[in-house]
């Protein structure tokens, strides 16, 4: 079987976006270096989530493979790694988006705080609220830009009174870095803005219902460099207050802005340490291939 | 120059000649049918236009007691069986005086409408101190005197009217006693056997009352079935099953529903027949495939990135549902809507098993009054034996058309409008 056919199985097989661009599989010699289990510094204390063992199943088709990591409060976790490695798939379970996708399989322990996120009893609209994502490309509703923040709170009923939702919504704009900009024209549909902005405002959209943590999906894929640095910016000031997982293509990005940074390779956690240990003495061979741009 | 700007060079002049070849099939192709659409309309106006158009004749009539049989104008018993084709028949025998015999008079009579004779009627009850008087006064033609009168020369030759009968319509109107005036009737009064006086009224409200109850029950249904198929529905062998049945039954020959309707709703449920209610059902079940069709299509255009974020801000499926994707699909949802409903409007298979075929002169004042719908009216007109028919038939398919155009126009007219407003 040819590699190109290959991929396509998997394309069909998967059901999913991202498809690995290498596959290292092919190659014997690499399967030895898959390290037994993840090097570095997975766990911290007091994490505010918990993941042990973390499985997720495509079909048949196992993305994840046992991944282990705690995201700790306040803190700004990087994942990364190359394309099709199941960052996106492993963010997306944390908030059960990929519930909508029916063929999807999690299992191993999530836990938020001590809520087990797979708990039958466990509400999945509760769980967004506390949760929260911010998407590869902005995908503000077609509404005015008043009616796009203001949405969830609406939909928790968090505000109860006029001026409580306005103020919810001027708050979230100002963390958003994006107040300024649009304090004269909130009731102008939220999709003229630029791709930047667009993308500020689903993170003032995010931050709204103010969730414990936030999930963000490659923000700044879609971006140009000076909305990108705005971006980071503002992931930075959010430390404050959210804990935030990343998923970034950009290295320079994941240095930046993260205290931790995961290296994902084909569906294993291969390491996660300090952002500065990563970038400077990676641990495992694997990873420093990765960031010196052997492969990726 | 290199080799491969010199092979692109060579291939150019190919390309465009195939371009060019390719945009003069599409405007072919465009002005095929939009002179087919031209000869329709064309046939169609040419044919029906004197149908909106009829003939009055200036008579003198006397309401002569004796004549008409009644002593008293304040009682509606003597008046409604007053003989006033007989005061229509002097009056005619008075204004050509050598007229005797009897066969001739027959013929003479012949010249007017029986509708005449209840115009004269309403007119005494309006007025009865005309009782005894003489009034001039202008009656409703026969169809044959207005066939007469529309035609040209050689149309007058052909007429199947008697050499004395067009000598006498000549005659009046060589003296002016004869004009054309407006037909409100057409537009007002329901079928009749008399071709100048049937109208298509009481089919456009028969149209109407059957359109109604088919949107009231196929767009809810087929909005609700489209969004369960697309949002709810988990996807397996049965999803499967449902959707290439739907797709089979947008391709089911419109008389099957029909079938349908009377095995069903007839035969099983005891709905009476010829009534809109019985109609709109099936029109319902023939629209519904349409409008899932069509809504399913709309609803995959939202972008999955909205149902997202909204999912992601913890909005339940319902939420998503109601907050984004219906609004987004409303627009598209409409206009297949409308479009089944054109559909419907047209449709005259099925409604001939279900008995909405039938002769409607009352003009239908709800859902469960007998009546009959326009293209039915139509088929009945088509297969009239009198010639005044043929027009009233083109007439009535212009009012048809420009129903059908009314519809589809709002279709696009309001796709414009709720795609601006996002």
């Amino acid at each position: 079987m040819d590699t190109a056919e290959k991929l396509d199985k998997n394309a069909s097989g998967r059901n999913h976006a991202e498809e690995p661009m290498i596959d290292l599989e092919e190659q014997p010699m690499q399967e030895t270096r898959y390290p037994e289990h993840t090097v570095g510094t997975p766990f911290v204390d007091d994490p505010k989530m918990r993941l042990r063992d973390v499985d997720v199943f495509y079909g048949d088709n196992q993305a994840i493979h046992k991944v282990s990591l705690d995201i700790g409060k306040n803190e700004v976790v990087a994942l990364i790694g190359p394309s099709g490695c199941g960052k996106s798939t492993f963010l997306r379970s944390l908030n059960r988006m990929n519930d909508t996708i029916d063929i999807c399989r999690v299992t191993g322990e999530l836990f938020l705080e001590d809520q087990d996120l797979y708990d039958p009893k466990m509400d999945v609209v509760e769980l967004r609220a506390r949760v929260g994502m911010v998407f590869q490309k902005p995908n503000p509703f077609p509404k005015s830009i008043y009616d796009n923040v203001a949405y969830g709170p609406r939909l928790h009923g968090l505000a109860n009174k006029k001026y409580e939702l306005d103020e919810i919504v001027e708050t979230s704009l100002r963390k958003a870095g994006l107040w300024d900009e649009v304090k004269d024209r909130l009731h102008a549909p939220g999709t003229g803005l630029s791709g930047g902005q667009q993308q500020r405002l689903c993170i003032a959209r995010t931050i709204a219902v103010s969730p414990e943590v936030v999930l963000m999906d490659e923000p700044c894929s879609a971006l140009d460099p000076i909305a990108t640095a705005k971006i980071e910016e503002l992931i930075d000031e959010l430390t404050e207050s959210y804990t935030i997982a990343i998923v970034t293509h950009s290295m320079q990005q994941a240095a930046r802005v993260s205290n931790r940074t995961a290296y994902f390779h084909l569906g294993r956690l291969i390491e996660v340490n300090d952002t500065e240990t990563v970038f400077t003495k990676p641990e495992h061979e694997l990873t420093e291939a990765y960031i010196t741009g052997r492969f990726g | 120059m290199s080799k491969t700007t010199e092979q692109v060079r060579k291939s150019l002049a190919r390309r465009y000649r195939a371009e060019r070849r390719f945009r003069a099939y599409g405007i072919i192709s465009i002005a095929i049918g939009l002179a087919a659409l031209a000869i329709l309309f064309t046939d169609i106006i040419g044919k029906g236009h004197s149908a909106f158009f009829e003939h009055y004749v200036k008579l003198d009539i006397t309401f002569n007691e004796q004549t008409l049989d009644i002593e008293n104008a304040g009682d509606p018993e003597q008046l409604n069986y007053g003989n006033y084709d007989g005061i229509v028949r002097e009056a005619l025998k008075a204004r050509f005086p050598g007229v005797t015999e009897r066969l001739q008079v027959r013929e003479l009579s012949a010249l007017m409408s029986i509708g005449a004779g209840y115009e004269l009627r309403d007119l005494l009850r309006e007025n009865p101190e005309w009782l005894g008087t003489t009034q001039t006064l202008w009656l409703l033609a026969d169809d044959d005197v207005d066939l007469f009168l529309k035609a040209g020369e050689k149309g007058r030759e052909d007429s199947r009217m008697s050499v004395e009968q067009k000598a006498w319509i000549t005659e009046l109107e060589a003296a002016g006693d004869t004009e054309r005036r407006f037909n409100a009737s057409f537009f007002s009064s329901g079928d009749s056997r008399e071709p100048e006086l049937a109208g298509i009224w009481s089919a456009v409200v028969g149209s109407f009352f059957t359109m109604l109850v088919t949107l009231c029950l196929s767009f809810p249904i087929g909005v609700a079935a489209a969004i369960y198929l697309e949002e709810f529905a988990p996807r397996n062998r049965f999803t499967d099953f449902i959707e290439v049945n739907i797709n089979n039954l947008a391709a089911v020959p419109s008389i099957i529903f029909g079938l349908l309707g009377l095995a069903i709703f007839i035969n099983l449920f005891g709905v009476p027949r010829s009534v809109p209610v019985l109609g709109g059902l099936v029109l319902t079940l023939m629209t519904l495939p349409t409008i899932i069709i069509t809504s399913r299509a709309s609803i995959k255009t939202v972008p999955p990135s909205i149902r997202e974020a909204a999912m992601g801000l913890g909005a339940s499926r319902m939420q998503v549902v109601l907050h984004h994707v219906l609004p987004l699909a409303l627009p598209g949802m409409l206009t297949g809507a409308i479009i089944g409903m054109a559909q419907a409007l047209g449709e005259t298979a099925p409604l001939l098993l279900i008995g909405m075929v039938a002769f409607i002169v009352d003009i239908p004042t709800g859902p469960l009054d007998a009546s009959t719908v326009l293209p039915v009216q139509i088929y009945l007109w088509a297969d009239s034996p009198e010639q005044s028919f043929v027009a009233m038939t083109s007439a009535a398919i212009m009012v048809l058309l420009a129903f059908l155009i009314a519809m589809n126009t709002l279709a696009v007219v309001l796709r414009k409008r709720l795609e601006r407003r996002w």
